[in-house]
């Protein structure tokens, strides 16, 4: 009677554990075959443009409508990752760099920790705990900003104002005043073009100019921003330095502005003054006419 | 198989318990079920191990051959399709090419397969740079990437084993006609578009490739002006470039895990979708995998890359890639914005390359990695090996108590 018990017990055994290990052997097996429903890619133009193409991955309605999305701005506390806070921060380091930069110091955005939005009466209103970083030093400081983009129909400039803790610390009045010292002078006038180059090199003697035309585009930048736009400067295609007068370094450059949201490469023609003490004023500025590119194209065989 | 292996070692054990048990041989057959319960133990964490061992490790040691020098420089048109030649040359038994298109100008657009070749029909791997022309830094991290599968396959057994499982079909240059026109001079250097010409009395040349893709085509974050830089075409693969890449993915839609494609700048990893409405159904994967990428480049030289749908970290937009890849099916679907953020912009310098490449190799590998070791390491086969085990524990158990 023992010997059956045990026997039946240990049988019974054997079969769960048979069944127990071929199921999950059986669903391992399918795991590994991916399901694929759905049409495959439509070709040919009967297929209308804007109907999304059927496959398990659209949950939501398959009939889109053919609307531009709109932009709804966002308000409130901001996720520093996303792109509203990155937009506002850049407007602060186009800022700051009217404010303080010269060909020796030359800032730039490192990370947003925090910021808001709100909107305030037509405006807009932000408020940002930022890191900015000097490039050519690699001082890193602190900074508090809060900018105002106007509204309405007008296409006035942001305001901003922003206070910072250790970005200035490095000591470039020796290097600033050496180069004023010595650009002074009217008897050799600089010039360059095509900076940084295609392979993003240039001339050691030209990066203080490459800095200057990054100050100097920042003011346009600056005046071009909105919450809609994201400016970097992609390159000087060229400067030349005009006469000293009242004590101030005069360039013309030729910028050319990267706006990210368009992707639009922006030509801009500044005239641009320096000195240690008065810092980088833009006297001038003017949009260049956009379609050098729209000629037909130069052969182009390799 | 790995676990067919220890299914078949210890089903074939089980028959040889029965035997015993016929015997009533309790001592002995005590001393199997511990031997058995043991080497399921192992046979487990090997599993385990190997599934979860492609840690990443980024230890990249800079190689001192002359080859060093060509991968930290920007390379032409001729001088790819040179390099393509020589990596075939070289690589006979691992390496072959496809022409799968043609460009406006009538160009050969080609990929190199990579991959140890097999009788059966193997997953893939895509990955293509170069779509927008004037992001060269992308068409270098596709020759860095080619260079290094090359390179560790013999004796990186992670590599190697990917090798095995997986075919890497990677474009160094997709948008043929716009690399060589931003390569003429230096006017010419930031263009970004195919060079189509206009149509309808509009004199401007080119198409956003990125927008001209059948996904959402047209709907959002495009221009109808054939002068913007984000022009999204006449309709939907209107251009022979975005059809060409949209016949291959066609065709192999049901082998592919991984779709890269790369861009610079801005130090991103895009997650589908570009339309701000719609969502992957596996964004939360496509996130944690993003963000592990991010985390593997860090690593490498400390650079920040935020992860994230585009229109939540940059801008909405339709007609990508990258929307299409994940609309077929494909489910890791990503977009690298190599460096820099705007100092250089698209002029990234030159001893930036072997850097920018390094921390992009660790962000794909990753991507590649969890691609890889989902399939031919799913969790079922560990939980199965985890049931085993347990249960011969359990029949230990009741064998002392019976």
């Amino acid at each position: 009677m023992y010997n059956k018990f045990s026997d039946l017990t240990v049988w019974s055994m054997d079969w769960t554990l048979l069944i127990l290990l071929v199921v999950p052997t059986l669903v391992h097996g399918n795991s590994t075959v991916t399901v694929r429903t759905g049409s495959g890619p439509p070709v040919g133009s009967d297929q209308h443009p804007n109907s999304v193409p059927l496959s398990e991955d659209i949950q939501t309605t398959t009939e889109v409508r053919e609307v531009v999305v709109e932009e709804v701005m966002t308000t409130g506390v901001l996720n520093p990752s996303h792109y509203p806070a990155r937009r506002a921060a850049t407007v602060v380091q186009h800022y700051l760099n009217t404010r303080y930069g010269s060909p020796y110091r030359w800032i730039f955005l490192s990370k947003v920790h925090s910021g808001s939005a709100e909107d305030v009466a037509e405006m807009r209103k932000y408020q940002l705990e930022l890191t900015m970083q000097e490039t050519i030093s690699n001082v890193s400081g602190q900074c508090s900003a809060e900018l105002l983009f106007p509204g309405g129909e007008g296409q006035s400039a942001p305001q901003v104002q922003a206070s910072c803790e250790g970005l200035l610390q490095s000591n470039t009045t020796a290097q600033e005043e050496a180069f004023y010292q010595q650009h002074r002078a009217s008897n050799n006038m600089v010039s360059g073009t095509d900076i940084p180059d295609s392979y993003g090199l240039m001339e050691p003697s030209m990066k203080p100019f490459w800095h200057l035309g990054g100050v100097a585009s920042s003011f346009i930048m600056l005046r071009e921003s909105n919450e809609s736009t994201l400016y970097n400067m992609a390159q000087v295609a060229n400067f030349t330095q005009l006469e000293t007068e009242k004590d101030q370094l005069r360039f013309n450059y030729h910028v050319l502005l990267h706006e990210m949201i368009s992707q639009e490469i922006i030509h801009w023609k500044l005239l641009v003054t320096w000195s240690p003490e008065q810092g980088v004023q833009v006297l001038q500025s003017e949009l260049q006419p956009k379609c050098h590119d729209c000629e037909a194209p130069p052969n182009t065989t390799n | 198989m790995l676990m067919n292996e220890s299914y078949t070692k210890l089903y074939g054990a089980l028959r040889i318990i029965t035997k015993y048990r016929l015997v009533k041989e309790r001592g002995t057959l005590l001393m199997m079920m511990l031997g058995l319960g043991s080497v399921g133990l192992v046979l487990l964490s090997l599993a385990v191990q190997s599934g979860h061992g492609a840690q990443d490790s980024a230890v990249w040691s800079r190689e001192e051959t002359t080859e060093r020098n060509y991968y930290t420089r920007y390379h032409n048109m001729s001088e790819i399709t040179a390099w393509m030649e020589q990596m075939k040359r070289e690589n006979p038994d691992v390496v072959s090419s496809m022409v799968y298109g043609q460009t406006y100008e009538r160009r050969n657009i080609t990929l190199l397969k990579i991959g140890l070749s097999s009788t059966g029909r193997k997953k893939a791997i895509w990955m293509d740079c170069g779509i927008h022309a004037r992001e060269w830094i992308a068409p270098a991290f596709c020759q860095y990437f080619v260079k290094e599968i090359l390179r560790t396959y013999k004796t990186d057994t992670k590599v190697n084993e990917m090798m095995k499982n997986l075919d890497f079909y990677i474009t160094p240059v997709l948008n043929v006609d716009g690399y060589i026109y931003s390569w003429h001079n230096e006017s010419t250097r930031l263009w970004r578009k195919s060079r189509s010409p206009g149509t309808g009395g509009c004199t401007c040349y080119g198409t956003d490739l990125n927008r001209n893709f059948y996904a959402n085509w047209g709907m959002v974050g495009v221009s109808t002006d054939c002068c913007s830089q984000t022009y999204c075409g006449t309709k939907a693969l209107s251009e022979s470039e975005a059809w060409a890449v949209t016949d291959m993915l066609g065709k192999m839609r049901e082998d592919i895990l991984a779709f890269i494609t790369i861009h610079s700048y801005g130090q991103q990893l895009l997650v589908p979708y570009g339309h701000p409405n719609i969502s992957a159904p596996n964004h939360d994967e496509l996130m944690e995998v993003g963000l592990g990428a991010a985390k593997a480049i860090k690593s490498v030289h400390r650079m920040d890359y935020t992860v994230g749908t585009s229109p939540d970290i940059l801008y909405p937009f339709s007609g990508s890639s990258q929307d299409f890849g994940r609309l077929i099916g494909i489910p890791l679907s990503f977009t690298f914005e190599l460096r820099d953020k705007g100092k250089h912009g698209f002029e990234l310098p030159e001893d930036q390359i072997q850097p920018t490449c390094e921390e992009a190799y660790a962000g794909a590998h990753h991507i590649i990695t969890y691609a890889h070791n989902k399939v031919f390491y799913s969790y079922a086969a560990t939980f199965t090996a985890t049931l085993w085990t347990t249960l011969l524990a359990a029949w230990v158990s009741s064998a002392i108590l019976l």
